[in-house]
């Protein structure tokens, strides 16, 4: 495995089934386990791609994510058809959400998910047109 | 303390992956809000809850957490037993109610923080 050329494997997140949502972050945790990187790491990957995942049902209604596995780094792409982020520096504030009641009911839109992907990544870059879709690129570090 | 310490305090039935209740754990979390679990909790290895859902399993899978204590004798549906089985996760569920399950379990040692 050398920089240029990563593994690579790609994910369709479905959008129509709420309790299904993270079955792509289980599959990309055991790829890491199974490839041996520190459990730090594989911790840090799975909740920002199982918190990009759980967005990616909420308000996207499903879409693709793949994972690209250098020796020096992680990176998850997440790319949904979804409505966009109108505004991508509330999103990234703590406790905004705009997720329906429904969902706080099952645990989730507190508005701590685009915030959580940043704090356990090293990078988050967000690529979002309003009515066309959301491009969201994950990098993670490992340990040394 | 052992997670069969925590079923005993609890008076709470082991639902799935009996074999592993004699592992020890050291700290634990309460919360109905995965979001929150995900975004403030590190190193917990039990998560007490209400809630029962599918996301329940898949957030302590991600934490790496050992257990997981479902209050007010809630009970998981057969998916989230499977699913907890994956990972090897103890289900327990005692007629505690959140508040006084979290004291009880303070009280007999366990920390906010993984030592």
């Amino acid at each position: 495995m050398d920089n240029s050329t990563p593994l690579t494997y790609s994910f369709t997140v479905h959008g129509d089934d709420f309790s299904s949502a993270g079955e792509a972050s289980v599959q990309v945790k055991k790829i890491l386990r199974s490839i041996g990187f520190d459990a730090d790491t594989i911790r840090r990957v799975s909740i920002a791609m199982y918190e990009a995942e759980i967005n990616m049902v909420i308000h996207a209604g499903g879409g693709v994510a793949d994972l690209y596995v250098y020796p020096d780094r992680i990176v998850i792409v997440l790319t949904d058809k979804g409505p966009g982020i109108a505004d991508i520096g509330l999103a990234m504030s703590e406790g905004y959400s705009t997720a329906p009641d429904n969902i706080r009911s099952l645990g989730f839109g507190a508005g701590m998910g685009l915030p959580n992907i940043k704090r356990y990544s090293d990078n988050l870059d967000i690529d979002s047109k309003l009515g066309e879709g959301t491009k969201l690129t994950i990098t993670v570090i490992p340990q040394r | 303390m052992k997670i069969s310490e925590i079923a005993t305090l609890l008076d709470a039935k082991v639902l799935c992956c009996e074999e592993s209740i004699s592992h020890e754990v050291h700290s634990a979390c309460g919360s109905d809000m995965m979001s929150d679990v995900l975004a403030y909790v590190k190193n917990q290895a039990v998560l007490l809850t209400g809630l029962v859902n599918p996301q329940v399993i898949r957030t302590a899978m991600m934490m790496d957490m050992r257990c997981i204590v479902f209050v007010r004798d809630k009970n998981p549906s057969d998916e989230m037993i499977e699913l907890a089985k994956e990972a090897d996760i103890v289900l327990l569920s005692s007629p505690k109610r959140m508040f006084d399950a979290c004291g009880i379990l303070y009280s007999g040692g366990l920390c906010p923080n993984e030592v």
